[in-house]
């Protein structure tokens, strides 16, 4: 239960305020302000002084905050939170303080909408698109009816589709994006590899569809018919709404009906037989205590008619770095000494091939022995059409009363952003 | 009385547009005044000339002028009643959205004067054919309730609420629970109601329909069944089974706040399920979805760790073969690293001790101090619960001490002392690596564990008075800890070597009793030296006696506090490990409270828990048969204990989560000898300290009973129950002469 709702930018101004409950005083505000965001060693998202509590989430320079004074569902608060910063997203394309302040009329008419009493209402954008607008909206325009149809669907069974959508062409696009997570050892061991993958889909289908979606996880295919090999063993999965859980929990079939235009569909853990699709091995040697010298090779695992793109290499160097000298024959390397790393930028690195780079850092005496902590190397890619699981998406059926026919499209990009990490 | 806007300035420019004849500009005036609002600017003086733009078609002005008034409406209830009409005309629109609109901002205005005018409008919506006003106005109950209890009582709300269970939209069910259980929450605060008659007691067709709004409404909806779920009380086995099995689909779901509180439901109605096979089943099914929860963003991984390492304190089986998971991620907030270090310590077993171990070295040369400190110490842990790997954690403090970095030779230091205490006589060795590095120490806690080894291994020490002698020069210097630490150590040096530190012994004894300021350390000292004049076999028996082997418990919290919060899985309480009393509303719990609860509670929990604390107690009384200064000793370290542990939030944490239950047993066993304390242990020593010079003559004397029967009765339990506990405490107690 949220008492209240605050946004702070980043001096700590209070940008939209807004008390569910009467249990506080608007100063409360400033009592966040003091405590969190001119304090700078706050080290628990969750802060209580006496019986309120001050849930708080940073995006881009915004403190986004909810406050209450009860024994609150803390995960519930944050998930709140988090959908309301996706809600933004959805309708100012960025969250800042720039858009907040832009569109605080529409974020108050939001914050209403999709919390009452405290209690979370309704959040489906693609339900709230249609009755929150950032254009004004004259009553009489919408006729009763309109808004008896835009209510129900907001409180409806299925609340994220309307009844009434018609498409001329009948698509679905599946994307199949998967996030690489490894943590490997400077002997070269993999401490741990897993793949958080999630699948997007984009439906423009007519009527009220209802689909049935297959995958090549291990659990159906083996009760179908045994010997198959390339079965993907799924850890977890978690779906959108639309979906059935209890027919999932059954026997495993994912069948929903579809929201309207882009949605994500589920999300999937898998952490056995991960296929690393880059393999980096690091030589670091420390010269003395003036000069660090590195030799990184990075390696293409997969097949050579697939490539790797946007390869960014972040090497860390040493706090008290003062030069550095790079030679990479493969793309582009340069030192930026403001977050201590060598950035290599390699464009594209086609499957199977092999490239290095070669780098020295100078180091300036220090009069305090410091001890370097090295932070691990840090990789971020994109391979398309590659799924590092070895998922594969078997089939998507959908079917209709009008039994028309549809189109069906599935990518496939497996990444990886800020958890490719090789320690040396 | 309302206050007019001077003719000038910001609030008379605003009040001139916001009675402007055109449209756009009365508009933008409302915009800006809200603006004003937001910051915090007091524009109440504009509420007539804000009054005045509420009539309109422009939905979006509508919304506006409502926010307005319902910031503003306590503040001017004169002018409010000028609102009524338009309200209660809107709720007649043919608009569902504007019948909604109206009906919940009506509810949120919080004057006297219109609440009056609340109940037929509610009345109508709570019977609207739209699910959307249905929903809105089930809510508005709530509102009013929080208001005027009695309006909802009189007015029948609460009956037609429990009769909205039972409409055929979830969202609308979903609501109508949430605010039901608003409502009982509210009345049990008050005193309206009680737990057992609340105003909403789920019964067993509430269930069935609850059981099956689950699976159709919203996510946030699916929590507030949840939630009323995990409150119901199966009648048998059966239907315990039938509920977790319709609740386990939930784990699937993409909101993390389900999960969890699916997993709530799950262990609450697991305690009635007796089939192994079944049991079995729900652990393994809830492994999975609580792994995936740390893809989530960092906010909601850390209310999950939190979450899991309750339920790793209750089923340490759940997450078996999942330690890699945990491992932490360079780029991780502190907290998440903090949780995650604790967790991988839970699930330690000797096939992943290895991996577990070259990520806390790991660790150890990262940046942050504190969780540098904190994986030293989960290295300390680990060697205390893996026998088979202490050698290889003793190893790793090694090459740690070896790096020389203060803070880290420090905590290394501090841990040792804990794998001596469990493996006593195994690592001699180590001994004289530790004594080198005497000089880097700086911090109370890691000189102390340093003089504690050093008086225990005073035998295989060679230069150990002269090492204590460094101690002995700067001891008035020294904070109380190491102060008490190197009495104790002098002593026994004494008692090992007699003739080579008859010198070094008598010396500390004159400072300790002579120069020193505080209480506990001077009462030790004369202890000590009468133990030594009259007796010195007694002495030995006292000082060298064998000490119970430590190890690191299962639980940080007290069993019934561990039920109490697997119940609250999800929500702050679960977070901070502690009851929710301690943080919410209310104050402190005061005694009567704790009694209420020790005596509500489970009984066979309170009856275990008072067979715990009289075998506790009876062996504290026999060390007192033994000898009175043995509990005296434990007293001045249990201070020494509470001190450190407030010195760090979360360890003030953990001791306010536990506290309540030294207090409980206390009460229960002492009917109540000292329960005006409710702050925790730390009264009790504080008490007997403040007392216990005055009384120190008398005890000379030899007078057994001569502390009196108020210090008795606080003094046993205080380190009895300690033990099962608390795990720093507990080192902290073993650490003295107990």
């Amino acid at each position: 239960m949220i008492s209240a709702f605050f946004i702070f930018n980043q001096k700590g101004e209070v940008l939209i305020s807004r008390l569910y409950r009467t249990d506080f005083k608007r100063s409360i505000a400033d009592v966040f302000r003091i405590q969190v965001v001119s304090n700078s060693d706050v080290r628990s998202p969750i802060i209580t002084l006496g019986s309120t509590s001050f849930f708080h989430v940073r995006i881009n320079n915004l403190y986004v905050v909810a406050v209450t004074k009860t024994n609150a569902n803390a995960a519930l608060v944050f998930e709140f939170c988090y959908r309301f910063i996706s809600i933004c997203k959805a309708y100012f394309g960025k969250v800042d303080e720039e858009a907040v302040k832009n569109n605080f009329v529409v974020i108050y008419e939001l914050i209403d909408e999709i919390n009452d009493f405290g209690y979370p209402q309704n959040s489906e954008i693609d339900t709230l698109k249609t009755y929150i607008t950032t254009e004004s909206i004259v009553s009489t325009n919408i006729a009763a009816e309109e808004s008896s149809k835009i209510t129900t669907q907001a409180t409806g069974a299925i609340s994220w589709r309307r009844a009434d959508v018609r498409y001329k062409k009948n698509e679905a696009f599946v994307d199949v994006i998967e996030n690489v997570n490894l943590s490997m050892s400077a002997k070269g061991n993999v401490l741990r590899a897993d793949v958080d993958g999630h699948i997007q889909m984009r439906a423009y289908l007519t009527g009220t569809p209802e689909c049935k979606f297959g995958l090549n996880d291990k659990l159906v295919i083996d009760k179908n018919d045994k010997g198959q090999s390339d079965a993907v063993e799924l850890d977890d999965c978690r779906f959108h709404q639309c979906v059935s859980l209890a027919e999932f929990d059954a026997d495993r079939t994912i069948s929903f009906v579809p929201p309207d235009g882009e949605f994500e569909l589920m999300r999937y853990r898998s952490t056995s037989n991960v296929k690393l699709p880059l393999r980096v091995i690091p030589s670091v040697t420390e010269v003395g205590t003036t000069q660090v010298q590195y030799t990184v090779i990075v390696k293409a695992n997969f097949n050579n008619k697939l490539s790797a793109t946007d390869v960014v290499i972040r090497i860390p160097t040493p706090l008290n770095t003062t030069t550095t000298e790079c030679k990479a024959p493969t793309g582009k390397a340069k030192y930026v000494p403001a977050e201590n790393v060598i950035i290599w930028k390699i464009a594209r690195l086609q499957g199977g091939a092999e490239c290095s780079i070669r780098a020295t850092a100078d180091l300036t005496r220090t009069t305090t022995r410091q001890v370097w902590a090295r932070p691990p190397i840090d990789v971020d890619f994109q391979v398309l059409m590659f799924t590092a699981s070895g998922l594969i998406v078997r089939f998507l059926k959908v079917f209709e009363k009008s039994n028309y026919q549809s189109v069906k499209w599935v990518r496939y990009l497996t990444k990886a952003s800020g958890n490719y990490q090789i320690r040396f | 009385m309302s206050i007019r806007a001077p003719r000038k300035g910001e609030n008379y420019e605003l009040s001139v547009d916001l009675n402007s004849e055109y449209r756009e500009k009365r508009k933008d005036a409302i915009k800006r005044t809200i603006a004003s609002m937001t910051v915090g600017k007091d524009v109440s003086g504009l509420f007539p000339d804000v009054l005045k733009n509420m009539q309109t078609d422009d939905l979006e002005q509508k919304k506006l002028v409502y926010l307005y008034l319902m910031n503003y409406a306590k503040t001017q209830p004169e002018l409010v009643i000028l609102a009524v009409n338009t309200f209660v005309k809107d709720t007649d629109d043919p608009n569902p959205l504007v019948r909604a609109l109206a009906i919940r901002t009506m509810g949120c205005l919080r004057a006297e004067k219109i609440i009056d005018y609340l109940c037929d409008p509610l009345q109508k919506c709570l019977k609207d054919e739209n699910p959307y006003v249905r929903k809105t106005a089930a809510l508005c109950v709530a509102k009013l309730y929080d208001l005027k209890p009695d309006l909802v009582l009189d007015n029948g709300f609460l009956d037609q609420l429990l009769e909205m269970i039972a409409d055929s939209n979830p969202m609308v069910v979903a609501n109508t629970v949430a605010a039901l259980t608003d409502i009982h929450v509210s009345a049990i605060g008050s005193g309206a109601s009680s737990e057992d008659s609340g105003y909403f007691t789920i019964t067993t067709s509430i269930l069935n329909k609850l059981l099956i709004a689950l699976n159709e409404c919203s996510e946030w909806g699916r929590v507030a069944i949840l939630n009323a779920l995990a409150r119901y009380q199966a009648h048998d086995e059966k239907e315990s089974e039938h509920i977790c099995e319709r609740v386990v689909p939930q784990f699937q779901h993409a909101n993390g706040a389900v999960v969890l509180a699916a997993v709530k439901v799950i262990m609450i109605h697991m305690r009635k399920v007796h089939r192994e096979e079944m049991t079995r089943q729900l652990v393994r099914k809830m492994a999975p979805p609580l792994v995936t929860l740390l893809s989530s963003p960092p906010e909601v991984q850390w209310v999950a760790l939190r979450n899991i390492n309750l339920l790793l304190q209750k089923r340490p089986d759940i997450l078996q073969n999942e330690m890699r998971v945990f491992f932490c991620k360079y780029n991780d907030p502190l907290y998440v690293k903090v949780e995650k270090v604790d967790i991988m310590v839970r699930l330690a077993s000797e096939n992943n001790v290895d991996a577990l171990l070259s990520e806390l070295k790991e660790y150890a040369s990262e940046v942050d101090v504190d969780f540098v400190r904190k994986s030293i110490k989960a290295i300390g842990q680990t060697a205390v619960k893996i026998d088979a790997a202490a050698e290889r954690c003793v190893n790793v403090l090694l090459e740690l001490i070896n790096t020389r970095v203060s803070y880290v030779v420090q905590e290394a230091v501090v841990v040792m002392k804990d794998i001596f205490r469990k493996y006593p006589k195994t690592y001699e060795g180590v001994i004289p690596i530790l004594c080198s590095n005497l000089d880097e120490l700086d911090e109370p806690e890691a000189k102390a564990s340093l003089i504690w080894i050093i008086g225990e291994y005073a035998n295989t020490i060679d230069n150990a008075a002269d090492l204590l002698g460094i101690f002995v020069d700067s001891f008035t210097e020294e904070a109380y800890p190491v102060q008490l630490q190197t009495l104790t150590a002098v002593v026994k040096l004494f008692l090992i070597k007699p003739d080579s530190s008859q010198a070094i012994v008598q010396r500390i004894l004159n400072t300790a009793t002579k120069d020193c300021d505080s209480p506990d350390v001077r009462d030790r000292a004369y202890i000590y030296w009468r133990l030594l004049s009259m007796d010195p076999a007694a002495a030995k028996a006292v000082v060298l006696a064998h000490r119970p082997p430590i190890s690191i418990p299962r639980t940080t919290v007290a069993p019934s506090l561990l039920e109490e919060l697997l119940g609250e899985v999800g929500t702050l309480a679960s977070v901070y490990h502690k009851p929710s009393e301690t943080f919410i509303g209310k104050g402190r719990i005061g005694a009567d409270a704790v009694r209420n609860r020790a005596e509500l509670g489970d009984d066979q929990l309170s009856a275990q828990k008072a067979l715990q604390t009289v075998a506790a107690g009876q062996q504290a009384e026999n060390l007192l048969d033994f000898d009175d200064a043995s509990t005296i000793e434990g007293q001045p370290s249990g201070l020494a204990a509470t001190g450190i542990l407030s010195q760090t939030p979360a360890a003030a944490n953990i001791i306010a989560g536990t506290s309540t239950n030294p207090l409980d047993d206390l009460v229960s066993i002492f009917g109540g000898g000292d329960s005006g304390s409710s702050g925790g242990l730390a009264p009790a020593p504080m008490s007997f300290g403040g007392g216990g010079f005055g009384g120190m003559g008398q005890f000379g004397a030899g007078a057994p009973g001569a502390l009196g029967t108020a210090g008795l009765s606080n003094m046993p339990p205080t380190p009895a129950t300690a033990k099962p506990n608390m795990h720093p405490e507990q080192q902290e107690d073993l650490l003295g002469l107990f």
